[in-house]
Parts: C-alpha cells; structure tokens; sequence
C-alpha cells in the first residue's frame, strides 16, 4: 500500500491539506565543543578533536561551553522566544556507536527558548509566519562510515566511526504545527530553512554552510482531508540538507502521502530518508511517540540560571533582521531583482555591504564580487569570501582605474597577482609596472607602427568604417604589453587621419 | 604472620610525615615497608587489584631526592610528601590499570588521569596499587568484585564493607597509611565502621568527582580513608577544593580540617542524635551498647546529647535504591564493547552491533551490576518515571529538609555507621535486600549532599563498631571536631581502635 506511484501536487492539494513542522538543527561556531575543551573544528583527521569527555571515558564529567548558552540566548531572542530562567539539561538515552556515552546531553522539559515566531518571506513577498514552539541545546555525535555496498548501517560489512563531531554544540529549533500552508508548502518550508540559515549567520552563530551539515533540516509532513481537523499521520524526512532539497522532500511527502491515502492505506509513523538523486524519500525506521528514551535531568551539571540584566545586555548584540537588511539594501543599491538575488545566493551581501561602505558604488562592488571574483573562487573550488580579498583592496583597485592609472584589463591580472600575495593593488601596479602607457609619444610611435603594418584596416577607417580602429588598437596594445588606454589610442589614431568622431 | 615486619607501617600518616620531614625515615624506606607488608598479607587479605612499587618508590626516590637537596626544593614540598597512599580503583590512573573491579574493563588503562589523581601526584605521595571493590561500586560487602574478594582484617572470615572494602582493609591492615575511596551510600563509611578505619565522604562537591567512574552521579563522592580523624582530614585537605572540570564542584576554598580534628573540645557543643537511626530492628546490641558508651563519653567532655527527629528518613532506603540505579544505569550504558574494554562476540548467528552489545554486556556485567541496571532502566521508563523516580526526588528533597531542621537543634548529628559489625563471607549474597538494609544510616547524608565521617568507637564481640557524625553541607570541619574529640577521648580511655588489629589467620 505504501509503494503506490506518488499522486501529482495539485491533484493531492484539492483533497488534501498539508500540516508541516520542522526541526532545524544548528551547528554552533563556537571555539570549543558544548561540554568539553576539545577544539570545535570541521574537516580534519578523523578522531583528532577530542578528548576523553568527547569520547564518554569512564569517570569523565561534562562542563557547560557558556559561550553556546549565550548563542541559544541570541537565537532565542532574534526568533521572538521567551527565554528561560532556569533550565536544565537532560539525558536522552539511546544506543548508537557513534554516541560515545549511549545517552545524548540534550534538554527535554526545560528548553533554554521557547514560544516565538519567525516571518518567513515568500518569493512574491508574501510574508508567511512561522511559530516556534521552542529552541534548545544539546551536542551533535559523530559520524559513520558504512563500509559496504549500500553505504547504509544495514548490511555493512563494518562501519567507521569519527567523533570530532561528537559534542559539537547544536541548537535545535522546533516549530509547532504549520496550517494554511495549502500549496505555497514546499515553497514556505524552502523559505523557512532559508531564513533560519540567514539569521544563525547574521547572529554570527554559526558557519551555517548546510553543505557541511551546520545547518538540518528535519521536515515533518502530514496531511488531512480539506475541512478536517484532526492531524494525520506524519512522516519524518531527517537531515535534508540543502534549501532546495527540503523544498523537493516536502513536495514528494505531500504527493506520496495523499497517493497512499486516496489509495485506502495508512500513513506509518516513520522516519524517511531523503534521495537527492531520485528526488523522492525512502523508509527509515518507525517511530512512534512512545519511543522511550527514559529522559531525567543531568545529575552532573548544574541548572542554569539566566538574569534580566543578561538577557537585555544580549538583546543588545542582536542583529538587524537578515529580512529587513535586504530590503533595506535592496533599496540602497538599486539592483535589478535578479541581481540582487544573485547576490543573495551568492552569500555576497556582507562583502558587497562593506565595499559601499568603504567608497565603491553598489554597481562597482556587485561587478567586482559577482565577476572576477566569483570566477577565481570558481577557479580556485572555493567560496568568494573564501580568497580574503579585502572589501578595501576592491576600493584601491577600482581607484586605479579611476584615476586612468590602469585598465580593466589590468586590473583583473592586479586582483590575481593580490590573491597570490604580491602585495596591495598599488604596489604590484608600480612594482609590475602596469600602468597604462599615457606618454603620448610611445603610443603615438605604436600608433604609427600599426598604421603602417596594416594600410588594409587604415584604408576601412578612412572610408568611414570607424569600428575597424579596433583592429589597429589590438597591435598597439601588443606593442605596449597591454597597457595602453585604448580610449587614447582611438584618439590618436582619428587625429593622424584627421578624422572628426 | 606478624603485623611488626617493620614497626614504622604502624605510625599514623601524620607521624609517618614527620618522621620523613626530620629525615628520620626515607620514603623509599618507608614505602618498601608497605610494599612488604603488602606482599605478606595479599594473599590472605586480596585489598589490592593492582600493586605498582616499581612506581612508587620511583617516587619515594624523588621526594627523598628533594629532601635531601635541601632548600627550596625541599621547602616545596607537601606536608604529605612521601607518605604511600592506595587508591580504589573506581578512580582513574594513568601508568596503572583501573577496571572498577568489573571484567567489562579487564586491561582498560585510562588515557587521563583523575582531578584527585593530579593533586596527589602533584603532592608526590608514591602510590602503592589500585584497591578492590564491589564492581562498579555496588555492593556493601567487596564480595561483588569480578576480581575475588576481600577479607576483613579483624576476622578474615568476614567481609571487609564494601564497595571500599579493599581501599579500608588495605589502611586497617597497614598495608598502606592512606587510601581514597567513593562513596555513594555509604561505600567509604561503611567499610570504615567494619574495619576499624575512619573514612569521610565529604560535602557534595567538596572533592572534585573528575575521573571517579560514576555509579550514581547526584550522589558518588570522593573521600578519604585513614587510621585517625587526623589523618583523613590532612587527605581530605589536600584532595579537596574547586575543580573547573567538574560542574558540581563547590567554589568554597578548602577547610582546616585538620586543625579542627585536634581540636578535641566539646564542651557546649549540641550532638544531636537521630532518633530513626539509634535503635530498633537490625540494630546488634554490641553496636547500641558501643554507641551509647560514646555518648557517654561525649557528654561527660561536656557536650549537650539532644534527640532530632527525621521522619522522612524511613523512606531515605527506598528513594536511594530508585535514584541511585536509575543514575547508575544511564552511566553504566557506555560499556557496550564498542571503544575500550571487553569485547565479547556473539557465539553463533549474525555480528550486529546491538548483538555484540548484548553479548559484552552479558559476559562483562556482574550479577549485582544487571540488577540494578534492570531496575534503575525500569524507574526511568517512561509511564513509570513519575511514580518511581519522580518520587524519590521528592522524598529526597523531605529528607534534606529533616536534615535542615535536625541542624537548627543540634551543631553535628550522631549514630552509628551501620546497624550490625561485619557479617560473614556469603552470608546476604543471596539476600540482596538485607544487603542494602546495611546502608539504611550512611544513605541519608549522601541523599542530601552533606558530609559524614565514621570513627572507631569500641568493640562488640572483638569487632570494630563505627560511630557516624554528620554536618551541614560545607560544614565538614564541625564533623572533623567532633569525630576527632571522640577519638581522643576513646584514646584516651586506650580504647583507639585501630592499634587494636588482631594478627591475620592463614586462609586456605
């Protein structure tokens, strides 16, 4: 009953009425890891950033990352949560080999945050509410390897594990049901993970790349028959991990629930994997709400007590809302709107921000940023804002062009001669000697030359044909190793045919 | 077999230290004797796991090194230095095994070493062994040890006390000055009541739990084991203080306790005592008549002998025999055979994890050990926690109230440590419920978080009779003063335990 074909979207929206909810996991930047001091760091060799805490060794104790408190405070209060006074964290028992003590120091009953909302914008700009019943700390485990043909734990041969995740501090954000979506559902539930991304980043919280697993995406999908009112039976696609992804598992869930509905069947309350190649979901393992997991508070550490004065002094460190910063810029810079998506997709607005700021107009710093380089990372397999090209360095860079004292040309070899760390834009300019050759009597001496070696094109020019000058300014460029202003060479070469342009 | 193979094991570790710093003794010296000792008396006591001397007196040799040296060198030295020590092997130890007498971690060798481990490395006392212990702590008798068990010095066809029973007869039987133990309901008192010792579980948070491998975490506490109040207290000091590794630790700086328990002045001092925890059923006629012949004492040095009334405490067994299983088996639920330890493979059909889990956990985990794992997963789970677990907490928080009250009448409480003397080898294997009936007096403290000390206090049938007093949280040192005035004044009676120890029988 459960292997019927999935229904189409709009034939499972007229019967159907979706109900979401969402368990976004967030992986803390901090420093150290949420109950010990080994170093929180993604990418190194396996099993390097730990220490016995990380590891559950017997007769090990767990100590509170105060820093984390604070980044679940800040988050808490940027979705519009009420903050705990006292709170405590819990054990949550289940055996897995890649949770070293069997039992996950999370919070059960007593969530640092809870009650809030988060506005969630719709491509049209519709502007959709999300509740949030709560956001709570807890640790990641480590990771698995199956070693066997499927990659899944069930038949591998055996399974490595690495534990420098074991511990990293998360934050998991629940919201309560979501109703009235209809069929903006995988839309809203792309834009719900996307604007929760955009506010851990904003808060500087985490590294939020969901490609690293910062950021998942647990998607919670039930339907009822339009008019109902009791919730049906929902499914559980974990750890969908990219904004996209989440917005495709929602839409299959919907498809896939009303198909076996309409088909007489029942829904299994069960975990889902998502398949990003065939875009759909397959069965993990039921669950039930009686899963056990013979929760009691953390005999070894101690409540945590939040004061006013805290809470405020962190109400202080909150960001402008990541929403508002858009429209906000959106506006300032005077973007096309699929520029300024671009923008936004390319994860540029800081950079672009900060190069405003520092005197390049919005069209220099989004040409900048967008273009060269965007392309070098691209080159280079990394992110834009990974090279470490200063905000200040594109300023300096778009000054000498400015000022006449290099070409476009130049300055996308100055930029790249900068990333291979050969100095400022202005240093490598005069210690390369690009600057472009204004001496009117070596471009004149360059000028004639062309003329000379190509009577054809001059020939063209003189019969009215001005765009062939082109074909003169290429040698002359070749001639002065590219650093010809060819605006005057152009010149140069209408005045010795005296030709009025 | 003679306890005088070289009389200087039978110093106090006070004295022993004295006798170091004046450079009457050496450390090497000192700690081969305890060597000796040991190598004399193992086979018939087996308080020891775990035996290092090539350690020790590597760092016998380093303290005599810098006592020779002279001048600042020697100066810096603890007050402690050089005096051997025994450690029970529930708390972790780099260089040396630590299986927490369980075959779940047979070979297991700690990466790190435990907070109090660092202190008493620092102090360079030589530590002489690891010492035996009901598996994981759990038992009141040593006889739950994978390893074999323990015997009690006085009469070695009886149990030491237990879980501490090995770090308490290895102190009572001179094999070593000074011993750590946990205790979690009474596992440093108890055995101390049994053996003639003094044995201190201090203040909750007063020692730092770091590398103590947890039976029940809200209740487990490092202590020392001595032959004098004196000589728990310089341990207790020297052990003691904040640790930021352990989020339960007490910010407070370290009490003078050994100041307090030299004291010895009583007079005008409220000893309360517990009225539930005086008399009535399981309480042997030898332990009252020991325990009143101390009252006695203490009031004619003057002290005021007042009755408190803790109702709540007739629930104090049952609510500790919910939360300290449920504690201990969530703590217990890391040893599955997947990182460290016993590994054990399922003898037919397919090597799943859960499979090998259970195959570990079967062969690995002691009879006592599944007991109460089964029965601290059922209080936990779920549609039970509030009937079980949820109400012991509450009755916990009835007794830490009894408590509160009892100490606005009196400045200590008092009682004896455990209702009977040692009982026999075997004798409540099979009876686990008249087992823990033996911690219906030690419990309470551990309940509410607050500090006890067990001292000698006389005989009943040639065994030693443990009397208890208990302080206020924080208040360690009223417990020091008092326990120490009592000693003296047995002392002074000659009537200190301790030297009392018969010569050990041969047993086949």
């Amino acid at each position: 009953m459960n292997d019927v074909a999935p229904l189409g979207f709009d034939e499972a929206l007229e019967k159907y009425e979706p109900v979401l909810g969402f368990e976004v996991h967030v992986e803390l930047n901090t420093k150290s890891k949420m109950f010990s001091s080994a170093p929180n760091a993604f990418g190194d060799e396996a099993n390097t950033n730990v220490n016995e805490v990380d590891l559950g060794l017997p007769g090990t104790l767990p100590v509170v990352n105060g820093k984390a408190v604070e980044s679940a405070i800040r988050l808490g209060l940027a979705l519009n949560c009420s903050i705990a006074e006292y709170c405590r964290f819990a054990r949550k028992q289940y055996f897995y080999p890649d949770l070293p003590k069997n039992w996950q120091t999370s919070q059960y009953d007593e969530p640092i945050a809870f009650d809030g909302w988060l506005d969630v914008e719709l491509d049209d700009g519709e502007i959709f509410r999300v509740e949030i019943e709560r956001a709570h700390m807890e640790e990641d485990a480590g990771k698995l390897t199956h070693a066997g043909a499927s990659g899944r734990i069930q038949g591998a041969d055996y399974s490595l594990v690495d534990y420098n995740r074991t511990g990293v501090p998360l934050i998991e954000i629940v919201t309560k049901p979501i109703t009235g979506a209809a069929g903006r559902a995988p839309e809203i539930a792309r834009a719900y993970v996307a604007a929760v991304r955009d506010l851990v980043k904003a808060l500087d919280i985490s590294d939020a790349k969901m490609e690293h697993g910062n950021v998942r995406c647990d998607a919670n999908v039930s339907l009822m028959p339009r008019g109902a009112e009791t919730f049906g039976t929902r499914s559980e696609t974990k750890n969908v991990n990219s904004m996209r992804a989440v917005e495709h598992a929602v839409n299959y869930e919907i498809r896939r629930h009303a198909a076996v509905l309409e088909a007489g069947g029942s829904i299994v309350q069960e975990t889902r994997h998502w398949q990003e190649t065939s875009r759909t979901t397959s069965s993990g393992r039921p669950k039930s709400d009686a899963d056990d997991y013979r929760y009691f508070p953390e005999p070894d550490l101690v409540p945590m007590v939040t004061t006013p004065e805290w809470i405020d002094q962190l109400k202080g460190t909150l960001p402008e809302p990541p929403a508002e910063r858009r429209r906000r810029l959106r506006t300032a810079w005077d973007y096309a709107d699929k520029e300024f998506r671009d923008v936004v997709a390319a994860d540029l607005l800081d950079e672009i921000e900060e190069t405003v700021a520092q005197g390049a107009s919005p069209a220099v710093a989004r040409k900048w940023w967008m273009g060269e380089i965007s392309r070098l990372a691209n080159a280079r397999g990394a992110e834009p804002v990974e090279l470490g090209v200063q905000p200040a360095t594109i300023v300096e860079l778009n000054q000498l062009i400015e000022d006449g004292r290099i070409n476009d040309k130049i300055a996308r070899q100055v930029l790249e001669h900068h990333l291979d760390g050969q100095g400022s834009p202005a240093e490598i300019v005069s210690d390369r000697g690009l600057e472009v050759v204004s001496d009117d009597g070596a471009l004149t001496a360059a000028v004639e030359k062309a003329m000379e070696e190509n009577p054809d094109v001059v020939e063209k020019v003189q019969g009215g044909k001005l765009k062939a000058i082109g074909a003169l300014i290429g040698p002359v460029m070749k001639e002065t190793k590219g650093q010809a202003d060819a605006g005057r060479v152009r010149e140069i070469v209408l005045e010795k045919l005296g030709i009025e342009d | 077999m003679t306890v005088d193979s070289n009389p200087i094991i039978r110093l106090t570790a006070a004295e022993m230290a004295s006798k170091l710093q004046s450079g009457e003794i050496t450390s090497v010296e000192l700690t081969r004797a305890h060597l000796d000792r040991i190598a004399e008396v193992e086979p018939t006591l087996h308080a020891f796991l775990h035996v290092n001397a090539d350690e020790a007196l590597e760092v016998a040799a380093e303290v005599d090194r810098a006592r020779a040296a002279g001048g600042q060198e020697a100066e810096k030295l603890h007050l402690l230095a050089g005096v051997p020590i025994a450690v029970k092997d529930l708390i972790v130890t780099k260089g040396q095994p630590t299986t927490a007498a369980s075959k779940m971690l047979e070979g297991w060798m700690s990466p790190y070493d435990a907070t109090v481990i660092e202190k008493i490395r620092e102090a360079k006392l030589p530590i002489l062994g690891k010492t035996n212990l009901d598996e994981f702590a759990m038992g009141s008798s040593t006889e739950h040890s994978a390893y074999g068990i323990t015997r009690n010095p006085w009469d070695t066809s009886r149990i030491p006390g237990g879980s501490g029973g090995g770090s308490a007869a290895a102190v009572a039987a001179f094999e070593a000055p000074l011993a750590l133990g946990t205790d979690t309901g009474g596992s440093i008192r108890e055995p101390a009541a049994f053996t003639g010792t003094v044995g201190t579980k201090p203040t909750y948070g007063g020692v730092s739990r770091y590398g103590a491998i947890a039976m029940a975490s809200s209740l487990d506490q490092i202590g020392p084991c001595a032959r004098t109040v004196q000589d728990a207290a310089l341990l207790h000091e020297l052990i003691g203080g904040h640790d930021p590794k352990d989020s339960t630790s007490l910010p407070d700086e370290v009490g003078e306790f050994a100041k307090a328990a030299s004291t010895h002045d009583v007079a005008g001092k409220r000893i309360g005592v517990i009225r539930q925890l005086s008399h009535g059923e399981g309480y042997e006629q030898g332990v009252l008549d020991a325990f009143s012949s101390s009252l006695g004492s203490l009031r004619e040095a003057g002290a005021e002998i007042v009755e408190v009334d803790c109702p709540s405490f007739d629930y104090a067994l049952g609510a500790y025999y919910l939360i300290m299983p449920s504690e201990a088996s969530s703590n217990l639920a890391r040893y599955d055979g997947v990182r460290y330890g016993t590994r054990v493979l399922p003898e037919e059909g397919p090597l799943t994890i859960e499979r090998v889990m259970a195959a570990t956990r079967a062969a690995g985990f002691g009879e006592e050990v599944k007991r109460r794992i089964v029965l601290g997963t059922y209080a936990l789970s779920a549609g039970y926690y509030d009937a079980y677990y949820g109400s012991a907490q509450k009755i916990r928080t009835l007794i830490q109230r009894d408590f509160d009250r009892a100490f606005e009448q009196a400045d200590v409480l008092i009682c004896p440590t455990a209702p009977t003397v040692p009982f026999k080898l075997g004798e409540k294997m099979d009876d686990p419920l008249s087992m823990y009936l033996n911690d219906i007096a030690t419990i309470p403290a551990n309940l509410a978080g607050i500090p006890g000390i067990s001292v000698p206090a006389g005989l009943s049938g040639g065994l030693p009779v443990g009397i208890q007093f208990l302080a206020p949280a924080r208040e360690d040192i009223r417990a020091y003063h008092a326990a120490g005035a009592l000693e003296h004044l047995l002392g002074e009676k000659g009537e200190a335990i301790w030297q009392q120890i018969p010569e050990l029988e041969e047993v086949k």
